[in-house]
């Protein structure tokens, strides 16, 4: 099949999905085997681009250019590859996770939820995908947009008001510094399009490159860089396929996926390593994992635990890149990966105690295990991966960012990554040894519940084994992150 | 037939005007001013097309030769004017069909087309006229007929509108009759053609400084240039919603199109931008109407009167475009002129559906119309984007040039304020979306209907047009382009 039409097909599958879907309303069982149908399709695509990329090929689409030079235009590279891979695979596995926690939850709007749902999926697709940073931002914004109806889909005070939130922080960082970024490196170097080695070397005084990488940093909010990062908590209000495929994966991998796509393909690893005073991204990016982290290891509620830790799981990556060597941005492409499915496993498993046992507190969690074994074991394999131990994909990321790091002999880095391990550790094990070890409280409500529905099990069961499969065979992201840093 | 299109352009509707105030019946009035606004469409287009194979165009009236006779000239600039006015006058009249039949009474509805057909010909005569008091006779022939259109509201409060506009607007014109009284005094012409060579010489005239000063400042008055809007919000909130859309996409953009051949063609480019600051007293107006009534939107509960708020913000980018006296800035301005003609019309289109089926477009009336009227709140939300400039809209395309105008001149602070401004569209869109999406219909509601695709129909053409000239903008960019480079080049 053509390689542009491919490209095209990636955009266009989702969003004539999210069109059947919003048709097949009226007829739940239908309207849920297009989403399953749409993603499983969308994974075929994504596969077909992988087996051309790693083949060496970079399948483009110039589609169309509204403004002279500035096009919309897609060229797939490694990164953006894994990216693609990773959203569409577990966006499969989602949607069958949706099916069960939306019904049995008894959601209202559920055609809405869905459609937004293959939207956002479209939008990742297109940003993963793009060859330029106004096709990137177009797309960025439309994922923003996307999610802002899935943030406030309960339709509570609260909901609304974490959705102003949301879009608030999104909406206002993308347009005052992105944009404005966007526009000063078009003025500045006449180009947008992304190139390996970058496009500002030469082209911008070493002052303007600095308030540039400031600018793109805040700018690209999805990264969730301190202090910046309120929205995503904010946006833990959603059903928890919500939380759990956008704000774990697409919506969050899209920010620090932008980081490093700015980093390697705008600014090039040679013109910031030679860039006197980026050093302060690294010590951003540090203070944000340990801070975030400790406020994790304080929160009660579940979600909200989970979300900290993604903002500072999310600053790994930026950290990595922030090195700007190459091991540790083949780190930082990784930790996408894996960050990914041990994430994802952990928010299917909060969705799963919610909707079997009613419970979103860390303190309601004594022995659960032994009423939702599945789940809890799932969620311990998400959490050792979090914590980056052998065994699970978490160890794989984490050893190439230390490597990085070591190369690069930032101190600072290696003291980062030791901290956050055990902040790690002291905020995930607690929760797995109530599970399984305390004692469940006598007589307490809601206590006569077993499992989940089997498509929630059944989910969570995938990527769990996903994590684990990662580690034992990590070659094809391996060699895409080695692409991407081209060695 | 070929060498007589731009009288055709004019008289087509002229005409039809008494021959349905003749009929007076309703479906057929309606038929007649569909069938003449789609003709002078297809004549605007010919024209156009004329002029850019061929150069400009000049017509003589009953062939009296030009200084003494009345000319009529299409060159570039007001063949894109008269492409936008005619373009929104065909996409008005289908739709005003049933949008009438509902807002009207049953007597009037003839009237209103015939009040429509008078509008359409001022406005076109205005643009195609060589001739500076042939302007201030069409500009009557438009202003009385949009009076009383916008009388034709269904509530009172129309009429108030309607009056506060009479009263602005005849000061407005009043002074533009005094600028071209001084210019016909000093020259002995009216003929803008010859007025420009007559008014060379001039330059240092008192008389035609003060010429020039009741003419922008009149014009100024009809086209709600900030501080001389305050007519606008009312005439659009309350006038019937097929009349907001026509005033919306085509009054001020023939008044503006006024003020630019003046400034440009009649008076010079030295004159206006060297001889005096005109550059830097359009800035501070734009500027300060670009945030002051983006601002005041925010805070409106009625969404015409929202649209209205938000029209005069966007009278501020235009000029802004215009304050930067480039080329780049002038082609922004125009193309922006184009751009807000289909982004304003099909967000009024929109509301028009809504006030169809709910009778009122206030915000707490409209919560959750999204679920029951998709295609029409689904349009709505595809301009608002245009409004706000997200691309890939028409919207994005004349920010963005707009920007780089900016970034030319190197006024850094103007680019930003055109970002952050784009914020504040941001909020008073998302208001009208959140009501209509994401609340639930007030109780007492009963199920209605989505809109009748007579009016779906312009609605959809206006959203397309909004998505194609944000996608494929070569043909608008570069008409923009060439007038603007006409404009500036005919001077410099």
């Amino acid at each position: 099949m053509n390689a542009g039409l491919l490209v095209a097909l990636a955009v266009l599958v989702p969003l004539t999905g999210a069109g059947l879907i919003a048709l097949a309303g009226r007829w739940p069982n239908l309207r849920e085997s297009i989403t399953v149908v749409t993603a499983l399709l969308l994974f075929c695509v994504n596969a077909l681009l992988a087996v051309r990329v790693l083949g060496g090929e970079a399948p483009a689409l110039h589609a169309i250019e509204p403004v002279e030079g500035v096009a919309f235009a897609f060229a797939i590279e490694p990164l953006g590859m894994l990216f693609g891979l990773v959203a569409s695979f577990l966006w499969i596995v989602n949607s069958v996770y949706s099916i069960g926690y939306m019904r049995a939850n008894g959601e209202r709007h559920q055609t809405r939820f869905y459609v937004c749902f293959a939207i956002a999926l479209a939008s990742t697709m297109g940003l993963a995908f793009s060859a330029n940073l106004f096709t990137l931002f177009v797309f960025y914004e439309a994922l923003t947009l996307s999610t802002y109806p899935l943030v406030t889909h309960a339709g509570t005070e609260k909901a609304v008001r974490a959705g102003r939130v949301y879009l608030g922080i999104l909406i206002s960082t993308s347009i005052v510094f992105l944009l404005t970024a966007i526009l000063i490196v078009w003025q500045q170097t006449g180009t947008l399009t992304f190139a390996p080695g970058g496009i500002l070397q030469g082209k911008v005084s070493d002052t303007l490159g600095l308030i540039l990488l400031a600018m793109f940093m805040y700018g690209i909010g999805k990264a969730a860089l301190m202090p910046i990062h309120p929205w995503l908590p904010a946006a833990m209000v959603a059903p928890t396929p919500v939380s759990a495929l956008l704000h774990a994966v697409a919506v969050v991998k899209a920010g620090v996926f932008t980081v490093v796509k700015v980093i390697v393909y705008v600014f090039g690893l040679d013109y910031l390593q030679n860039l006197g005073g980026s050093e302060w991204l690294l010590y951003v990016s540090g203070a944000t994992i340990i801070v975030a982290s400790v406020i994790a290891l304080q929160a009660d509620n579940l979600k909200r635990r989970l979300a900290y830790s993604t903002v500072s799981q999310l600053s790994y990556v930026i950290m990595a890149a922030a090195l700007f060597t190459p091991m540790a941005v083949a780190g930082a492409v990784l930790h996408i990966a894996a960050h990914a499915f041990g994430k994802i496993t952990l928010f299917f498993a909060a969705g799963s105690i919610y909707t079997a046992a009613h419970k979103t507190e860390v303190s309601q969690l004594d022995g659960i295990g032994r009423r939702m074994p599945w789940t809890m074991a799932a969620f311990g394999i998400g959490a050792l991966s979090m914590i980056g131990l052998p065994l699970t994909a978490g160890f794989v990321s984490k050893w190439y960012f230390l490597s990085g790091a070591l190369d690069a002999r930032s101190v600072v880095t290696i003291c980062v990554i030791f901290a956050s391990t055990l902040l790690n550790a002291g905020y995930f094990l607690p929760i797995v040894y109530r599970a399984f070890f305390r004692p469940a409280p006598e007589g307490g409500p809601h206590d006569d519940h077993g499992e989940a529905p089997f498509p929630i099990v059944l989910a969570l069961s995938i990527t769990a084994a996903g994590t684990i499969v990662l580690f034992l065979l990590p070659q094809l992201p391996l060699a895409l992150a080695r692409a991407v840093v081209g060695g | 037939m070929g060498e007589h299109l731009p009288i055709l352009q004019v008289i087509l509707p002229l005409i039809a005007a008494p021959v349905c105030l003749l009929v007076r019946h309703a479906a057929t009035c309606w038929l007649i001013a569909t069938l003449v606004s789609w003709f002078c469409l297809a004549i605007a287009i010919l024209l156009l097309l004329q002029v850019l194979d061929g150069g400009a165009i000049r017509y003589q009236l009953g062939n009296w030769v030009a200084p003494w006779g009345i000319e009529y000239v299409v060159d570039r600039l007001n063949g894109f004017i008269l492409v936008i006015v005619a373009a929104i006058g065909a996409v008005v009249a289908p739709y005003a069909l049933r949008s009438v039949e509902s807002e009207l009474p049953e007597r009037q509805i003839g009237l209103f087309y015939v009040m429509y057909l008078l509008c359409l010909a001022g406005l076109l005569g205005i643009t195609i006229t060589g001739d500076a008091f042939n302007v201030f006779v069409f500009l009557e022939i438009s202003s009385l007929s949009s009076y009383a259109l916008i009388s034709m509201g269904r509530h009172r409060k129309a009429l108030h509108a309607a009056y506060q506009y009479l009263v602005m607007g005849t000061i407005g014109a009043t002074f533009f009759l005094i600028g071209v009284g001084l210019l016909y005094m000093m020259t002995g012409t009216l003929n803008m053609a010859d007025l420009a060579e007559q008014l060379k010489p001039l330059a240092g005239s008192r008389i035609v400084h003060a010429a020039f000063g009741f003419i922008v400042v009149g014009m100024g008055l009809k086209l709600a240039v900030f501080p001389l809007h305050l007519w606008l919000p009312n005439a659009y909130a309350h006038a019937p919603s097929a009349v907001s859309v026509f005033l919306a996409g085509t009054a001020t953009k023939v008044s503006l199109y006024v003020v630019l051949r003046f400034i440009f063609t009649v008076f010079g480019f030295e004159f206006s931008f060297v001889g005096q600051p005109l550059g830097p007293a359009l800035l501070v107006l734009a500027v300060a109407g670009i945030v002051v009534c983006s601002l005041v939107a925010i805070y409106q509960d009625n969404v015409k009167r929202l649209l209205a708020w938000s029209s005069v913000a966007q009278i501020g980018y235009m000029l802004l475009g215009l304050s930067f006296a480039t080329t780049l800035g002038l082609q922004a301005g125009l193309l922006h002129i184009f751009n807000h003609a289909i982004i304003k019309a099909g967000l009024f289109l929109a509301m028009g559906c809504v006030f169809l089926r709910l009778g009122s477009c206030r915000l707490d009336a409209i919560a959750g119309v999204g679920r029951q009227m998709p295609w029409t709140m689904m349009g709505f939300l595809l301009c608002g984007l245009s409004l706000i400039g997200v691309p890939p809209t028409a919207g994005f395309v004349s920010k963005w040039y707009l920007v780089l105008a900016a970034l030319e001149k190197g006024w850094w602070p103007v680019a930003a304020l055109i970002v952050l401004t784009s914020l504040l569209a941001v909020v008073y869109v998302w208001k009208v979306v959140e009501a209509a999406w994401f609340r639930d219909p007030p109780g007492t509601a009963g199920r209605i209907g989505e809109a009748p695709l007579v009016m779906l129909v312009p609605l959809w053409i206006a959203v397309g047009a909004n998505l194609w000239f944000g996608l494929e903008t070569s043909g608008n960019v570069d008409v923009a382009k060439a007038a603007a480079a006409a404009l500036m080049g005919a001077v410099q």
